[in-house]
């Protein structure tokens, strides 16, 4: 086990590397940072000079040599700690970062502690009564929470418990905005906890949907397995059979799935974040993005990239660790 | 010859109740028609099939369904009878926008662009997902171990993440935008979601291919002496047409998503001229939030996603019926 | 005896099986078969028996080239198929057939059963009417013509097989592999496609590689047979006599499983249970491959591979001790 632990982690050093490469490669032209700098510095523009040394120092040579070498010149100051500072202000990035690093996380955290129990428990109703009114009411619901697309639901929860409560009872119900009110000093979970309510709500559609269907495929496929006939057969009663085996087996691939999704979760709460002006990860993408902000860009992705191949290593022992039939060798 | 044709008549029933997905063996129903049977059956897929031809008949007629012009006032604004964000009214059943448009008419000329975003990208994803697909099923090797490596980084990435760094890619390359012209054109919003949508159809794709590959019939032809073509557009092809027709349909959904996600967040086609699309009508409605002017917010979202459980029923009610498994196991 | 058909001289293949564990690809070669050597003379029948992982089934895609062999030549009506470059291998296609194992998965179930028994007349590109003769060839393996607008979903798995075995007499080849024909098909059934067969070869002159997995079904239909333990052949000879005095312990293990019809006989029937499983392909044992299940292995067997010679028995047997068999099991059972 630890071999094989050992021997990915290993393997995941190299897949990075291709990995920020190519981000590196993507981002340096989609986001064209010698322009944006021109753009948010017009004075430095017109001197070609301190253009010129811009350049050299943050390696932004053109063509594909060019490309290998600024690659170089950007990975060895991102792991010494030498990052380039921010395009927009000239400020360090890390500060920033993190704290929509740690927003993201909080807000993705709790979105999956009430999807997954939601979304399971909701499968494993429907599996019990396949073809049933239950399972067409949770399978036809599923679908209805595909459909419903986090910004439409964003906004229309942002008018009714915002703008219609408030029209109808005075004060809106929830907020529908930020993490505090303005002005806002300290740490307040209870006062967080009342800003995340929305954004959870719409993140957690979608995920319950999936995760129901998932849930209800994966506990069917094992409830009309030979060896839960055999179980059965054995005179087992249904709720041991149930629990003791068809439960167990049908939450391998669940596991996989929510570490995937947990891995997810640092660059996939965009929209929310940006409708209800969650200073996440997300808002954080957007801002730099329409600054065309390399230098805030690049470590992000870095991030959100190594976050998912981390959560594929976790997802591969998990489904090693749970399913005996998986030899690590 | 006589023994064995004595058995031939003892030989149907003898193993009939094996093919438990046939039905009834004396009618002579193909295959086309058995999944068209089974779809029809898919309750929700089948309502949702004639709500989506309304909606498109009401889209395709539009000089008869739209009540105003695209970019017409429902009436001239005078001074204290303004015309901007009225609620529904007679004149105006869906209310009216910050111009004093009408928001029922604008809502089928955003669905006319939505639609067809969705159908060209559905088309030109599932086009080339099917060949690259089928190929790197089919012939294996490396085209199999890049297209599947590629994929597995893209499907982890956020799909907004993606569009918008592609996004700023091909805007960057001189001649990428001399053919796929503006970024704001409907044209370079197609080519930009194929690019990207082709992924998940071409993963599809594969998987079929890759399954019907190991079927004995496939080696049949091939013992017959067929070309590699032969077997792929008369044995394979038609028999992933099932599944092409469900990543075409999801294809569909994923593209006016895709188009909506991008308009609300300002990367979508270009307004100008009043042009609209379901996505752009969303992004005003976040306007319409404060001041609460719910039509304005309701009636775009709830009719985009209508639009979308249609598509995504369908799409249910086709694979149900291309794939009967699961129903199988239902029983 | 004629000229042989089909002449397989020392043929080889092996695969390489990819293992994907996440990002790390593991390969590692099966030695499916090993050194085989067949000879199918025309107008006969010969059997190919082995337990499932016995390399039969490569051996006959090997001869048909539906497999690509790693080394060793094929044979057919003199002409070297190895290396035949694809284009003259097409036209030999017309020549020889092939019949698959699972009925069910042998024909395309979008395609009509006239389609699929009329396609090798339209890749061939036959001239003449390919309608009647898809129901000429429909009423040969005991259908109705009016059966070829129909789709295989609509045909029991016997009837099916007859369409198999229609689509691949309709080039009129001179040589068929039967690949387990039967074996997925109800016993009341099997005989009356076991019949159909031989009553073709009579009226077509074929020439038939009949593969199984158990003595019983080729004894009938075959000339001689080769049995295939592990990708080698462990013996070969002609049907009677292999069945009357085979001297392979493993040929004889196959045998001892037949039951008897003869009830006396059955109930006298010594069954040689053979221990453990067939080893792996991908790493198979050291000098005789049958040696870590045979009842008889000496220290021998485990350094130096048994030639397949004649041992004084009247046919070739790859085992050291040939002439101890008969001794040590006891006489023939089915004999």
């Amino acid at each position: 086990m630890l071999r094989f632990i050992v021997r990915r982690l290993l393997w995941a050093i190299p897949t990075l590397f291709i990995v920020t490469f190519v981000v590196y490669c993507a981002l340096r032209l989609a986001t064209n940072p010698l322009a944006s700098y021109a753009r948010a510095n017009p004075r430095v523009a017109k001197d070609p000079e301190k253009m010129a040394q811009y350049v050299e120092t943050n390696g932004l040579w053109p063509g594909f040599s060019g490309y290998v070498r600024g690659y170089f010149v950007w990975l060895k100051g991102f792991v010494t700690g030498n990052w380039q500072v921010s395009i927009k202000g000239s400020r360090p990035v890390w500060p920033n970062l993190k704290i929509a690093l740690v927003n993201t996380i909080r807000l993705g955290l709790l979105a999956v502690m009430v999807s997954i129990p939601i979304g399971l428990s909701l499968g494993i109703f429907a599996a019990l009564k396949p073809g049933r009114l239950r399972d067409t009411a949770v399978n036809t619901g599923a679908i209805i929470g595909f459909s419903v697309q986090p910004f439409i639901s964003a906004i229309i929860l942002q008018l009714f418990f915002g703008v219609q409560w408030a029209k109808w009872f005075g004060e809106p119900l929830l907020p529908t905005s930020g993490l505090y009110p303005p002005g806002h000093q300290g740490f307040d979970p209870v006062l967080m906890l009342k800003y995340m309510i929305l954004p959870v709500i719409v993140v957690s559609i979608q995920s319950i949907a999936s995760y129901s269907r998932y849930m209800r495929a994966s506990l069917l496929d094992v409830l009309n397995s030979d060896y839960l006939r055999t179980a059965r057969s054995k005179g087992i009663s249904e709720r041991r059979v149930l629990v003791k085996h068809a439960l167990r087996n049908a939450m391998i691939p669940i596991v996989t799935l929510a570490a995937l999704d947990i891995g997810a979760i640092v660059g996939g709460l965009i929209i929310s974040e940006a409708v209800f002006d969650y200073p996440g990860m997300g808002v954080f993408f957007l801002n730099a993005q329409s600054n065309g902000d390399f230098p805030e860009l690049m470590p992000w992705m870095v991030i959100i990239t190594s976050s998912v191949i981390l959560f594929n290593l976790l997802a591969d022992l998990a489904y090693a660790w749970l399913d005996p039939r998986i030899r690590l060798d | 010859m006589t023994e064995f044709q004595e058995l031939n008549h003892v030989d149907p029933p003898a193993d009939l109740h094996h093919d438990d997905s046939i039905g009834v063996l004396q009618t002579s129903l193909s295959p086309k028609r058995m999944a068209a049977k089974r779809f029809v059956n898919h309750r929700a897929a089948f309502v949702s099939a004639i709500v989506l031809t309304m909606i498109i008949i009401f889209v395709v007629l539009s000089p008869i369904t739209a009540r105003y012009g695209i970019n017409e006032s429902i009436f001239k604004a005078e001074a204290g009878h303004p015309n901007q964000n009225l609620a529904p009214f007679n004149l105006a059943w869906f209310g009216t926008d910050s111009n004093g448009r009408d928001l029922y008419s604008r809502i089928i000329y955003g669905a006319q662009v939505s639609l067809m975003i969705g159908l060209f990208t559905a088309i030109g994803s599932v086009l080339l997902g099917t060949l690259v697909g089928g190929l790197a099923g089919y012939k294996g090797g490396w085209l199999d171990d890049i297209l599947m490596r590629v994929t597995d980084i893209y499907l982890a990435l956020p799909l907004l993440v993606v569009l918008v760094i592609v996004r700023g890619m091909l805007k960057n390359v001189d001649w990428v935008t001399a053919i796929m012209g503006d970024t704001s054109s409907v044209r370079f919003l197609v080519i930009l979601l194929t690019v990207v949508g082709w992924m998940g159809v071409a993963r599809l794709i594969r998987g079929q291919v890759k399954q019907l590959k190991e079927r004995e019939f496939i080696e049949a032809a091939r013992a017959l002496g067929a070309s590699s073509s032969r077997i792929m557009f008369r044995h394979l092809l038609p028999n992933s047409v099932g599944q092409i027709m469900v990543a075409l349909t999801f294809a569909v959904v994923g593209a006016i998503s895709a188009e909506a996600t991008l308009s609300f967040f300002g990367f979508g086609p270009d307004a100008g001229s009043g042009m609209t699309s379901l996505g752009l009508l969303i992004r005003d409605s976040k306007k319409a939030v404060p001041p609460g002017y719910w039509w304005l917010v309701v009636f775009p979202g709830v009719f985009f996603i209508i639009l979308s459980l249609c598509i995504n029923f369908i799409g249910d009610g086709l694979r149900d019926a291309v794939d009967p498994k699961m129903q199988q196991e239902v029983k | 005896m004629t000229a042989p058909v089909v002449e397989v001289a020392n043929l080889t293949k092996e695969f390489t099986v990819k293992s994907s564990h996440g990002l790390r690809v593991i390969r590692r070669t099966v030695h499916a078969v090993s050194d085989v050597s067949l000879t199918v003379p025309s107008g006969k029948t010969v059997g190919l028996v082995g337990e499932s992982g016995s390399g039969k089934t490569t051996v006959g895609r090997c001869i048909l080239r539906l497999i690509e062999p790693t080394a060793g030549s094929v044979k057919f009506q003199g002409t070297e198929l190895v290396g035949l470059p694809a284009k003259d291998l097409r036209k030999l296609r017309r020549s020889m057939q092939i019949v698959f194992q699972d009925p069910y998965a042998s024909l395309d179930p979008k395609m009509t059963i006239g389609a699929s028994i009329a396609e090798p007349l339209q890749i061939q590109k036959v001239e003449g009417n390919h309608q009647d003769r898809v129901a000429e060839l429909l009423e040969l393996v005991g259908l109705a013509p009016d059966h070829a607008r129909r789709f295989p979903h609509e045909f029991s798995g016997g009837q099916r097989q007859r369409v198999g075995v229609a689509r691949a007499l309709a080039l009129n080849p001179s040589f068929i592999v039967l690949d387990e024909p039967v074996s997925a098909l109800d016993v009341s059934i099997q005989a009356g496609v076991v019949n159909l067969l031989q009553d073709l070869q009579e009226q077509l002159g074929l020439s038939y590689l009949f593969i199984a997995h158990d003595l019983s079904v080729v004894r009938h239909i075959s000339d001689s047979v080769a049995v295939m333990y592990l990708g080698k052949v462990v013996e070969v000879g002609p049907a009677e006599e292999l069945y009357s005095a085979s001297a392979h312990p493993y040929t004889r293990a196959l045998l001892s499983a037949v039951p008897q019809a003869d009830p006396i006989v059955e109930r006298e029937r010594q069954r040689i249970m053979l221990q453990g499983e067939v080893p792996s392909p991908i790493n198979p044992p050291s000098g005789c491959r049958f040696r870590t299940r045979c009842p008889m292995a000496q220290e021998i067997c485990s350094v130096e591979e048994p030639a397949l010679i004649d041992r004084g028995q009247g046919h070739p047997v790859a085992c050291h001790f040939a002439e101890a068999v008969a001794v040590t099991l006891g006489s023939n059972v089915s004999a």
